[in-house]
């Protein structure tokens, strides 16, 4: 908008404000971190920059031996991973045979699986619950996992670039005698990569950030994962807040460098629609 | 077998386990919870009776349920234009600076990727009675008196209705933003040739464009307002939902109902209640947007 420049003076107070807001919004990563690297002395005190900093909190968490804090990470990454390959594989052919085939029910088979965007996890976390006490699943990563395992709102993100992708590379491999499922993985998966990233992107996140349904699904804190270890963080550490700050930043640090790795597909994400799970 | 015929037969293979999981993991628990919202199911109960409208009957008499309605009402009702109006203003000067869009925009964007749990309990902290919060160290240190926020009746609501608008604000930023790229520059060329203000410019072009963008925006954040629990839960003193059930949520007072004292049927019903009014809300809002729209 450069055209605007002679029109708009106001340039410096724009930076001023934007320069406020991002103290607001960066300040408690920042409290956070700093927390982190002080010791039980110095967390009361109200300095910004601790005296002496110190791993210690770092290494308690994840080396002391009664530390349940490694098991939750590793919880977290494989309940994140699985889910994540999972609907990215169901996610993809299923938009695939909605964009690419034709039979009948189609429609209404895509408008049943839209529809269930508006039932909310909340409605859905009891009966749920009766089914994974039914088929003995409480407490275990399956019981975690199975209602994520495919996702409606990934369904329709990459029915939507199956549609835009050329038919004639599909009936070029046909014509040259290539079975289905082989189509599928080798000519049409790697035109649709920068959906894939995406819904890989956004999958994980809201996997590695869940919590009302995790909470439920287990039982001891062996099968935790991290959000719900952290809630439960002040009654093992007991007010232990540079522990339990240390464990915020661990936890936040795979999506950070997730973030700082794919900042533009999230950003591009985000604008194609609202995206919380 | 036809080649259309041997193509369907492909299709519904392709499409058979995710309607399996579409159905068994969507449809039937969503119908399962509507019928057993009619019954007195609880895990501690052997036999599960019929019991008609009597626990729509009983949330309703209870205080409490009426109380994490009102809750949520406030929740939604200040949360979300108060999102709007920020995220709006904040992405009208991002699009203005010649500089430094993107890295704010990531800026910003950050607490609304990072795990909700993990803020809370940063906020948590922050938020601390003297000497051990820095939120009240700065406020007594500027010659304000301190204050109890999170163990306050009145002010703990607030003061998380405030995390989650710091949460979400981001989100909407980018939103706003990518529907002001949407935005023809013809259009503002022509209206600035005819001598528009930046004002007018403002008033009569971009706002009116924006509005299905903010109409998308109000939906989904009217939705996560109403459906707030996570930062109840990890933010809340003096017992889930305190002080006083003064920060309860309805999906706060269903989980309790469900998971702490087992009624399954009333925790059914109160959620049924929470999905009406979610539908309810949504539906209107549409409704009131879409005569907006077609002016």
């Amino acid at each position: 908008m450069a055209a605007t420049k002679g029109r708009t003076p106001a340039v410096a107070p724009a930076y001023v404000v934007l320069s406020l807001l991002s103290v607001v919004m960066l300040f408690p990563f920042l409290w956070m971190l700093l927390s982190s690297l002080k010791d039980a002395t110095q967390i009361y005190q109200m300095t910004l920059f601790p005296a002496n900093p110190t791993l210690d909190n770092y290494v308690s968490i994840f080396l002391s031996r009664n530390s349940r804090f490694p098991q939750w990470f590793l919880n977290s990454a494989i309940v994140g991973v699985a889910t994540t390959v999972s609907v990215l594989f169901f996610d993809s052919l299923v938009g695939y045979t909605l964009a690419k085939f034709r039979f009948p029910g189609k429609r209404i088979i895509f408008l049943l699986i839209i529809s269930t965007l508006m039932i909310p996890t909340e409605m859905l976390v009891i009966p749920w619950y009766a089914l994974a006490r039914a088929l003995k699943w409480v407490n275990s990563y399956w019981g975690i996992m199975f209602p994520g395992m495919i996702s409606a709102f990934g369904v329709f993100l990459m029915r939507q670039f199956m549609a835009t992708m050329p038919d004639e590379l599909i009936d070029a491999a046909r014509v040259d005698g290539k079975r289905e499922l082989p189509i599928f993985f080798a000519v049409v998966l790697p035109l649709v990569t920068p959906a894939l990233a995406i819904l890989a992107i956004f999958n994980f996140i809201g996997n590695w950030n869940a919590f009302l349904w995790p909470l439920i699904a287990v039982a001891t804190p062996r099968m935790f994962t991290l959000p719900v270890g952290l809630a439960n963080f002040s009654g093992e550490a007991g007010a232990n807040w540079q522990a339990i700050m240390t464990g915020a930043t661990v936890s936040m640090l795979p999506l950070v460098i997730v973030f700082l790795i794919f900042q533009k597909q999230i950003v591009k994400g985000i604008a194609l629609s609202g995206l919380k799970g | 077998m036809t080649f259309a015929a041997r193509r369907a037969a492909i299709a519904y293979a392709f499409l058979g386990i995710p309607l399996v999981f579409f159905v068994g993991v969507r449809f039937a628990p969503m119908l399962y919870m509507i019928a057993m919202s009619f019954t007195d199911w609880g895990l501690l109960r052997k036999t599960v009776h019929v019991v008609g409208l009597a626990n729509f009957a009983s949330i309703f008499a209870d205080p409490v349920f009426l109380k994490s309605l009102v809750n949520t009402a406030k929740y939604a009702v200040l949360g979300t234009p108060t999102v709007i109006v920020l995220s709006l203003c904040i992405a009208l000067i991002l699009d203005r600076v010649p500089r430094g869009k993107g890295v704010y925009r990531l800026l910003y964007v950050l607490p609304y990727i990072t795990p909700v749990v993990a803020v809370a309990w940063v906020w948590r902290w922050m938020f601390q009675s003297p000497p051990l919060g820095i939120i009240n160290a700065v406020f007594v240190s500027v010659g304000l008196r301190a204050h109890e926020f999170l163990n306050s009746a009145t002010q703990a609501l607030p003061s998380i209705l405030a995390v989650n608008v710091w949460i979400e604000l981001g989100y909407c930023t980018i939103v706003f933003l990518a529907g002001m790229q949407t935005i023809p520059s013809s259009i503002m060329e022509a209206a600035r040739m005819d001598g528009a203000s930046g004002w007018q410019l403002l008033r009569r072009i971009t706002l009116p464009l924006l509005l299905p963008v903010t109409l998308l925006l109000v939906v989904v954040e009217g939705i996560q307002f109403l459906r707030i629990f996570t930062q109840v839960y990890n933010l809340s003193y003096q017992a889930l939902g305190g002080p006083l059930d003064s920060t309860k949520s309805a999906t706060l007072y269903i989980y309790q109902k469900a998971f702490t004292n087992f009624d399954m049927g009333v925790a059914a019903s109160a959620s049924l209640v929470l999905f009406a009014i979610i539908l309810a809300v949504t539906l209107v809002q549409l409704k009131l947007f879409d005569r907006r729209l077609n002016y």
